[in-house]
């Protein structure tokens, strides 16, 4: 006998994502990932200057804002040939760096954290054994008993209004949960100090960018000026600033977010062999040191770890028309003639809803059951983001992920297999926090010395005007998201934007499974997880949280023919 | 906020009676509740503390940077806003609670305070296919629907909710709206942007709390108090335009000394906003100071008023500052001419432009 059940919304996530489960005693055997939203960005891109595309891409999302806009620019710059200046190039780094700081920072505390913490356990937390446990793994300041004290006065205070707001009807008191109590405790203060300090490191991109959420991009390089003399472009106070967020940054990185990933862990190690799902990895690569066009000198190297086997790292080409292919045998959207899987240069963006009508109790995931397409690398699914970054990293036997991959290992006492799952994504997200956080310095001193060299270029005006340009053009735009590879495939004709696709990390990883009924990464993850109590499938979050989605979900339970039994509704 | 959602002791001790006659009557009522005596402080406490207003944040066709700006608010902080001003009783994005948990608590406020709640939208709405935005197997449309029925107020953040925004854009394939053309009979705040300013969203939320109403509105629905002033009258540029000085290629020489992007396509002349007043991210810049021309975010149809790096002047029937381009020219001239006419003219396509918009707002209330 199993049951399905759907969840929808899951929450904690960025957009609408459904996942049904089917559960047989007390695994998931079966999963379904689905997309319930769709603007039709691409389509509305056609006709329009290319110059233009980085706006409207940017607004892809606003959680890992920054990213589209930088896969946008460099297909613009991939198809007409443009090289930007080292300082531009240095800048777009560092603005990657505080996405990669704020985003991952934001996903570990309030996306994730409360999946493993019992904010109603914190409530009866001893402040003196919570100062203590705190002060033994970090030496950041806020850890008194006094401030434990009084956050957790204020935390009782809250809870006795009787409205929680975003606390209420949490899975509290479930038996998953294994933190004690002061440990609990201490994820709650720093969920508030994170919220806090997020606010802070963006500072970066608004004064590169102008603002965040959705800071200025720019083909040729990037909008802001250098001048050390005048006090309406980057001077000495600017930097003087970016050092200032970066230094706090780092801090908060080490003595916050890591210190409660190494205490946290431990209490989950079970985690570490549950949610593996797919043994392919895909990076794209990025933080070019020397020019984009030097790949083999980018911090994150590009690559695939194809079976889980880390003595070699297979090539990606995102030009060649073989290698990545969007399939569309369960999505809603048709191609003109045949329905083959599509190379992006060709692709094609026709909605064609074909689902049930709203409101609907479950979807027909024999069909097409999503609005996301189906990416594959030679036909082969692939796992994206920080995992198989570190992975693909470790392949390419880089000695500073070593380190750190090697270092949390000892810590938690965990074998190498514990990397490939739920527990193994969300350690790596942390530890790669930790090496971009040392980058960026690296980043900020490069900078400063072009500046001191006497090179303040910022922009390359070669190829600005359309009038310098070839009739037809097509390039790639290639970048890691926080969440995966990310591409945008550009194909410019009369100076306009003719066809324009992007494949985005939760496409790969979110996606229905393709034309021969292999599923993508959510949906394989899913596969033997264990579900103490369906009616709170706090298991099903973990490991979709692990992945940091990019889209949102909904729950329903059926026999095991697949017919209706209960539906758990949001609405 | 208004005097029913005062507690039950505030109007007893403004109606005269003491501290000591209020806990009396709580004893009362424990003993006519038929309750233990130890139950009387728990009503002592219920009825002091001051509900905090529930708000429903709606999740539709957006990215969530409205969401994520809101988060980087720094007076007051988010987490003193949701811990002690507001009960944000529903967000997908920050909620603890998934699927039927995630309900209940939707439901819980949409009953127990129905009229009271505030509903907040982030996203616009598709129309063309119901299919092509649901959650929990209902359409956007429909659950927008049920959730401002018993809303007291909505808030559309951002452009989206306000005005479309990108989906929106030509030929908008989903045919995405904003809050106000679905959405009738129900005081509706524009919080426009892409996204809206942290602080002025806060800021939205805190003019309501503090003074128990909301906002005056402009003709297009917009806050006053943050969109009353256009970004190119609030701009520390503005002098160089007024001088005739401007930015002819990004990075030139004038680029490094900040001059007045207008002509690399700045849509400040055109763009209602606070950026150049009260900046981003706690004031620490804003596009323009960072050398990027206003792309007019906070305005409705932005994104086909393009494309972005092409300037006003360049548009057929634009007309928006005429006068600019002269100014470039005869600046050494005639620089007081110059600026009297174009100050005059600037007024004078200010009053024609709100004069559109509230001829644009009566068209979409049709």
């Amino acid at each position: 006998m199993s049951t399905r059940i759907v969840v929808d919304p899951v929450t904690r996530i960025e957009g609408h994502l459904r996942v049904e489960a089917e559960i047989k005693d007390g695994k998931i055997v079966d999963a379904y990932s689905s997309g319930t939203m769709v603007r039709g960005i691409e389509i509305i891109l056609k006709d329009r200057d290319p110059r233009d595309a980085w706006a409207f891409t940017e607004r892809v999302c606003g959680v890992c804002t920054t990213v589209h806009a930088l896969a946008s620019v460099r297909s613009v710059e991939n198809a007409l040939g443009i090289v930007i200046p080292p300082n531009a190039e240095l800048i777009r780094n560092l603005m990657f760096c505080a996405q990669y700081m704020q985003d991952h920072v934001v996903h570990f505390y309030h996306l994730h954290a409360l999946d493993w913490v019992d904010v109603v356990s914190a409530l009866s937390a001893d402040p003196l054994e919570t100062s203590r446990i705190a002060q033994s793994i970090s030496n950041w300041p806020k850890s008194s008993p006094g401030y434990f004290s009084d956050l957790k006065k204020r935390l009782s205070k809250f809870v006795e209004s009787g409205q929680l707001g975003i606390f209420a009807n949490g899975y509290w008191g479930h038996k998953a949960y294994k933190l004690p109590a002061e440990v609990n405790l201490i994820g709650v203060a720093h969920y508030l100090e994170a919220l806090e300090w997020q606010k802070e490191i963006v500072k970066i991109h608004t004064i590169f960018g102008g603002k965040n959420p959705h800071p200025n991009y720019l083909v040729g390089g990037v909008p802001c000026s250098l001048n050390i003399n005048e006090n309406n472009a980057i001077n000495s106070e600017r930097l003087a600033y970016v050092a200032k967020l970066l230094d706090d940054a780092v801090n908060f990185i080490e003595q916050v977010y890591i210190p409660d990933l190494m205490a946290i862990a431990p209490y989950y190690l079970d985690w570490g062999s549950i949610g593996g799902g797919l043994t392919n990895y895909l990076s794209y690569g990025d933080l070019p040191t020397n020019g984009y066009a030097d790949v083999a000198n980018f911090k994150f190297p590009r690559g695939i770890v194809m079976g889980r086997d880390l003595s070699q790292v297979v090539p990606v080409d995102a030009t060649d028309p073989e290698q990545i292919q969007e399939c569309i045998a369960h999505s809603y959207y048709t191609y003109d003639g045949d329905q083959n899987p599509k190379h992006p240069w060709n692709g094609q963006t026709k909605l064609n809803y074909t689902g049930p009508n709203p409101p609907y109790d479950f979807l027909n995931t024999d069909k097409q059951y999503s609005w996301l397409k189906t990416p594959r690398w030679k036909g082969n699914p692939m796992e994206v983001g920080p995992l198989s970054r570190m992975l693909v990293g470790y392949a390419s036997g880089r000695e500073e992920y070593k380190e750190v991959v090697h270092w949390a290992l000892k810590t938690l006492n965990a074998p190498v297999e514990a990397l490939f799952s739920t527990l193994g994504r969300t350690a790596a997200r942390g530890l790669e926090t930790k090496l971009v956080a040392g980058w960026s310095r690296e980043f900020f001193n490069s900078l400063l010395s072009n500046i001191k060299n006497g090179d303040d270029r910022t922009f390359t005006k070669d190829m600005w005007e359309p009038s310098s340009w070839p009739a037809n053009a097509k390039g790639v735009g290639l970048t890691e998201a926080p969440r995966g590879a990310l591409a945008h495939w550009i194909v410019i004709k009369d100076k306009l934007i003719d066809n324009y696709q992007l494949v985005v990390p939760s496409t790969w990883n979110a996606s229905p499974r393709d034309s021969k009924g292999q599923r993508s990464a959510y949906e394989e993850s899913l596969i033997g997880t264990p579900i103490a109590d369906p009616e709170n499938p706090l298991e099903i979050l973990r490991t979709i949280h692990s992945f940091d989605p990019c889209i949102a979900c909904a729950v329903h339970l059926y026999d095991e023919k697949g017919s209706y039994v209960h539906q758990i509704q949001t609405f | 906020m208004s005097e029913k959602d005062q507690t039950l002791y505030q109007e007893i001790r403004e109606k005269g009676y003491s501290r000591r006659e209020f806990l009396k009557f709580c004893g009362m009522m424990a003993a006519l509740m038929g309750l233990e005596t130890s139950a009387v402080g728990q009503i002592v406490k219920a009825l002091e503390t001051k509900k905090r207003i529930p708000i429903l944040w709606m999740h539709f066709q957006e990215c969530t940077c409205c969401s994520e700006s809101f988060i980087r608010s720094s007076h007051p902080i988010v987490a003193d806003i949701i811990l002690d001003k507001v009960s944000l009783d529903y967000t997908e994005t920050l909620m603890a609670a998934a699927g039927h948990q995630a309900e209940k608590s939707l439901h819980d406020t949409m009953t127990k305070y129905f009229g009271e709640y505030i509903l907040m939208v982030e996203g616009s709405i598709p129309t063309k296919n119901e299919a092509y935005c649901t959650i929990g197997g209902k359409s956007a449309l429909s659950i927008l629907h049920e959730v401002a029925e018993g809303a007291k107020a909505i808030v559309a953040w951002g452009n989206c909710a306000s005005a479309g925004c990108v989906q929106a854009a030509n030929p908008n394939p989903t045919g995405a709206k904003p809050v106000h053309k679905v959405i009738h009979g129900k005081p509706i705040i524009n919080v426009q942007g892409c996204p809206p300013i942290a602080e002025v969203m806060a800021g939205v939320i805190v003019h309501m709390l503090t003074f128990d109403r909301i906002p005056q509105l402009d003709k297009l629905g917009r806050p006053k108090e943050f969109y009353s002033r256009r970004v190119h009258d609030t701009c520390y540029r503005r002098p160089n335009y007024d001088a005739g000085l401007f930015v002819e290629s990004f990075d030139d020489e004038n680029a490094k000394k900040g001059y007045c992007l207008y002509k690399m396509g700045c849509r400040g002349p055109n763009t209602y906003n606070s950026c150049g007043v009260i900046k981003w991210n706690n004031g620490v810049s804003f596009p323009i100071q960072s050398g990027h021309p206003c792309i007019g975010c906070s305005e409705a149809n932005f994104w086909d008023n393009g494309p972005f790096y092409k300037h006003l002047q360049s548009f057929p029937g634009f007309g928006v500052e005429k006068t600019a381009d002269k100014i470039g020219v005869i600046v050494g001239l005639a620089a007081g001419a110059g600026i009297a006419a174009h100050a005059i003219s600037t007024n004078i396509l200010k009053r024609r432009e709100i004069a559109v918009g509230k001829a644009k707002l009566e068209d979409s209330n049709k």
